[in-house]
């Protein structure tokens, strides 16, 4: 697949990386030459200096034949000026923009057909809300994954002694739940996974990957851990973009607060919320942590646009007694170096954002796609077509299918129907499909087991 | 350092490399030149050392970091050249290793220098052999295998930029290296057909206009015959050489565009082919009119087809001679030689310091004397209206000036070792630019054979040099390089 992205910075950077590997050809737009060298020197794809909107810009980044156009510079205009351009002027088949003004939004004349001809909007700002919202609605979990719409959810926690499955094989699960249908998808032991079965036992530590439906999740966490008090006091290091949008969508719910430490934003972001409280400071002042009761907090999360700040005002919150502590982190090798050390939860931008952009880039019908794991793992949900001839799914048994190693069904959704995936499920063409590939390398072929064959067309 | 992992490349290389033999090995076997076997052998012995190399290291797959690269490119070119030696050594009695090693190394290098005498009575086989070393080296081994093999992903950039260094041109034809790669061999692939069959029409027998199509197309200036072009005494051949020795001395990449669109603009929007045409075009003339003043030739017409033949293939570091220019007065092939330092283009298969870091010089030049008049004016050195930075500058001026100290250290070097002044440094120009014949001793008349030892070895190396653009090369033998 012809790919030109636009944007060579954080996101544009990470979507190149995620994409090259994966045959496709790449052509990355920046005005800025440093930036480019960078991502040149590092991967296999070519670079071009120039606004991503200018015509000549974009036709010397071959947009002639691209398949796929991705805008994602930092400017909404520029995104938005060159998806038009792609559409009208070179016919490229799918444009994505990122777009951030709400007021684009709002009203969909702008991004569509006789506006702007954007097919796809993705607001990274507002993915990584969603995720983070996520984690203080299900304060255990590691991560919370929507598919088919809100109806599955797809949760990672890890398990602790004392959860009554832990230590238990996986089969007991039915006994102790009966009335919720749930499946184990993966388990990550250290760095290595495992392959679940029905005899697979879930020791203190592992990071589990559970499919159930969105209602039941508290009732398979529980499972796994001993249940925290629910998350009442909220505290958010970083009034930013993020920082707004997360006490907006927290405010009316729990208690919040929010440290921003430029005077201006204060205000602006002061004008904005209603029931959050605005505080003027330093992130990482500790006499202004301890006025505000830092140790009562059941969560404290950093999300300013500085790695380092947000690492050391969560380090700090936790040590004076915040219960659970949240970190922004853009650069890969500090996520590593963090995660489920003192810092609970260490959430790549990045990789959060990377999933919806995945979804159209892939082959087949494919609805949604995840990136977990710092991008080694990938849960995605795809479309069933075609007949038993023509296609490797329809119409078999899950245990009949020839499924690359690592890779696990994990549900159907049929008809708004949620179906957990046993061995003797039987997949009908139009199923939503949601698939576990622990290992990325393996991707290619799910991918092609989701397409159905040409000459059955 | 990951040295496990640079030698599993460089077995993959290798076996690249052996599978190369059997062109020569097969027309050894249908022409039954005697040949035949030599080629077996070498054939076998180098595939079989390169599989030892690979069980010793296949487990070891890394990518290669920019350092690695550099390693590589290193260890193959001075490891190729001496499987290379295996069927000339094979086959011909009384060579010495040192030789076979230079005349290796002289085809690889697409030099064009050659020990060999009597290339007349060679097994045909041979003498393809010694056009396929030129014709594999020209456009590049590594660029080769970037092409073929789908080895040398992420790594493979470096590889490139180590092997083709230029001092811009970053960008990349294609998304990904490997179609870049193979881009520019099917278009050099392409040319190097076009010039086999016009030599073919022009006059020359089968085998001699593979042969020659080979090293034109390579810039290296090999031939089937002592007298090189003199042989034939034509016009039309000559021309057709002409014509393609041009072709071969712009830069690929242009050619590789101008093909993908199939319109002639590139070229006009490369000032470095413009600038390179211009150059010789009117050092042609010059020759040509300093000749016939000087009563070499009686009419203008003959100097103009000797100057033209000689100096296009000295200025684009081919090296084929249709008469004996050294008996010509010194100023001229002194000029032809000073050419050859510079003309040809980056991205080309010539060598030299290439004709866009002159042009950059040039204007950095200019750059300063404007400075000097207007204190305060800010001009930057600008190439075909695109500015560029000064970091670029400084490394031109660099690698000019690691030129230089090199063309004076080799000099002094071959003088030490015995060789008159005029010898020695025509001999470190020649071998450096990977022209090939020199002047004196190593003239076009006579071949490197004369040399002793040494300073057969000095040549081998400064022809690496040269073709690696110096900085690839010694940068792995500084201990900076080694240090973890």
């Amino acid at each position: 697949m012809k790919i030109v992205i636009l944007g060579a910075g954080q996101v544009g950077g990470s979507v190149a990386e995620s994409l090259v590997s994966e045959a496709n050809d790449i052509t990355v737009v920046d005005i800025e030459p440093q930036r480019l060298r960078a991502l040149q020197e590092r991967l296999d794809l070519r670079t071009v200096v120039g606004s991503g909107a200018h015509p000549s810009v974009l036709a010397e980044a071959g947009i002639e034949d691209a398949d796929l156009l991705v805008a994602v510079t930092q400017s909404d205009e520029t995104n938005l000026v060159a998806c038009r351009i792609a559409a009208r002027m070179f016919n490229v088949p799918r444009r994505i923009a990122r777009v951030r003004a709400t007021d684009y939004l709002a009203n969909e004349r702008v991004l569509g057909e006789d506006g702007f001809d954007v097919d796809l909007s993705i607001c990274p700002e507002q993915v990584l809300t969603d995720y983070i919202v996520k984690l203080v609605e299900f304060p255990e979990a590691l991560q919370v994954l929507d598919f088919a719409g809100g109806k599955v959810s797809l949760v990672a926690v890890r398990a602790f002694a004392g959860g009554p499955l832990v230590g238990n094989p996986l089969k007991e699960l039915r006994r102790h739940i009966p009335r919720v249908d749930a499946r184990i998808v993966a388990i990550f032991r250290g760095d290595g996974s495992i392959v679940p079965d029905g005899d697979t036992v879930i020791a203190a530590g592992d990071e589990v990957f559970c499919l159930a439906a969105a209602e039941h999740i508290r009732e398979v966490m529980r499972e796994l851990r001993r249940m925290d008090r629910p998350v009442r006091r909220v505290m958010i290091a970083g009034g930013g973009n993020i920082g707004l949008r997360l006490a907006l969508a927290l405010e009316e719910r729990y208690s919040v607060r929010v440290i921003e430490h430029n005077k201006r934003r204060c205000e602006l972001i002061a004008a904005r919320l209603g029931e959050a409280l605005v505080l003027h400071g330093d992130t990482t002042d500790e006499e202004l942590l301890e006025s505000e009761n830092i140790g009562e907090m059941d969560l404290f999360v950093a999300v300013t646009n500085d790695d380092e700040n947000n690492i050391m005002s969560s380090l700090l919150a936790k040590r004076m007694g915040a219960r659970r502590v949240v970190s922004l982190i853009n650069r890969r090798s500090y996520v590593d170096l963090l995660q489920s050390g003192q810092i609970d939860i260490a959430i790549s931008p990045a990789q959060a954002t990377i999933g919806t952009l995945l979804a159209h880039v892939r082959r087949g019908d494919v609805v949604a796609v995840h990136s977990l794991r710092r991008g080694a793992a990938e849960a995605l949900e795809a479309v069933v077509h075609g007949d038993r001839e023509s296609c490797k799914l329809t119409d078999r048994r899950v245990d009949e299918i020839d499924l690359p190693p690592g890779t696990t069904i994990g549900a159907v959704v049929r008809g708004g129907q949620v179906i957990m995936a046993h061995h003797d499920t039987v997949i009908r063409a139009e199923d939503h499909v949601i698939v576990f590939v622990t290992d990325k390398k393996n991707l290619p072929r799910v991918e092609r087991m989701f397409q159905v064959g040409v000459r059955f067309m | 350092m990951r040295f496990v992992a640079v030698v599993n490349l460089l077995s993959r290389v290798l076996v690249l490399f052996a599978a190369s033999m059997t062109l020569p090995w097969g027309v050894s076997i249908l022409l039954d030149d005697g040949a035949g076997q030599a080629f077996g052998w070498s054939l076998a012995a180098t595939f079989g050392a390169a599989l030892l190399l690979w069980l010793a290291t296949f487990r070891e797959r890394r990518e290669l970091q920019v350092r690695d690269g550099f390693l590589l490119v290193a260890l193959v070119w001075t490891v190729l050249p001496a499987f290379a030696t295996l069927p000339l050594l094979l086959s011909i009695e009384d060579l010495s290793f040192t030789d076979a090693y230079f005349e290796s190394v002289s085809g690889l290098t697409a030099s064009g220098a050659t020990v060999l005498e009597g290339l007349d009575e060679l097994p045909p086989s041979l003498n393809i052999w010694r056009g396929l070393m030129i014709w594999l080296g020209g456009m590049g081994v590594i660029v080769l295998a970037v092409a073929i093999l789908p080895l040398l992903g992420v790594g493979g950039s470096q590889l490139f930029k180590a092997e083709t260094p230029t001092p811009m041109k970053d960008t990349k034809l294609t998304p990904r290296i490997a179609e870049t790669a193979k881009g520019l061999w099917l278009v050099y692939a392409g040319f190097t057909l076009a010039c086999i069959f016009a030599y073919w029409v022009a006059g020359m027998d089968e085998l001699d206009a593979v042969m020659h199509g080979f090293t034109t197309m390579g810039l290296g200036g090999f031939s089937t015959h002592d007298a090189s072009f003199a042989h034939w005494d034509s016009p039309a051949i000559e021309a057709v050489a002409i014509a393609f020795m041009l072709v071969a001395a712009i830069n690929f990449a242009t050619h590789f565009l101008a093909w993908r669109r199939l319109s002639l603009g590139p070229y006009r929007r490369d000032p470095e082919a413009k600038a390179m045409l211009l150059v010789v075009a009117l050092s042609v003339l010059l020759v040509a009119g300093y000749l016939y003043l000087n009563g070499v030739y009686d009419d203008f017409g003959t100097a103009l087809r000797y100057a033209a033949f000689n100096v296009v293939s000295l200025a684009t570091t081919t090296g084929y001679a249709s008469t004996d220019y050294g008996q010509w007065p010194i100023f001229a092939p002194l000029m032809m030689l000073f050419l050859s330092s510079f003309a040809s283009c980056s991205g080309s298969t010539g060598s030299g310091m290439k004709m866009i870091r002159a042009q950059i010089l040039f204007k950095q030049l200019f750059r300063e004397l404007l400075r000097t008049i207007h204190p305060r004016i800010y001009n930057p050195v600008k190439l075909s209206e695109i500015p560029l930075s000064n970091a670029t500058v400084f490394a031109v001026l660099a690698y000019v000036f690691m030129y230089s100290t090199c063309v004076v250290a080799l000099t002094l070097l071959l003088t030490a070792s015995g060789l008159d002044v005029v010898s020695a440094f025509s001999a470190a120009v020649a071998s450096l630019n990977n022209t090939g014949p020199g002047l004196g001793e190593v003239g076009p008349a006579t071949t490197y054979a004369n040399l002793t030892d040494t300073q057969t070895w000095i040549c081998s190396f400064a022809m690496l040099l040269g073709r690696l653009e110096l900085f690839t090369l010694l940068v792995v033998l500084t201990p900076a390089f080694w240090r973890k």
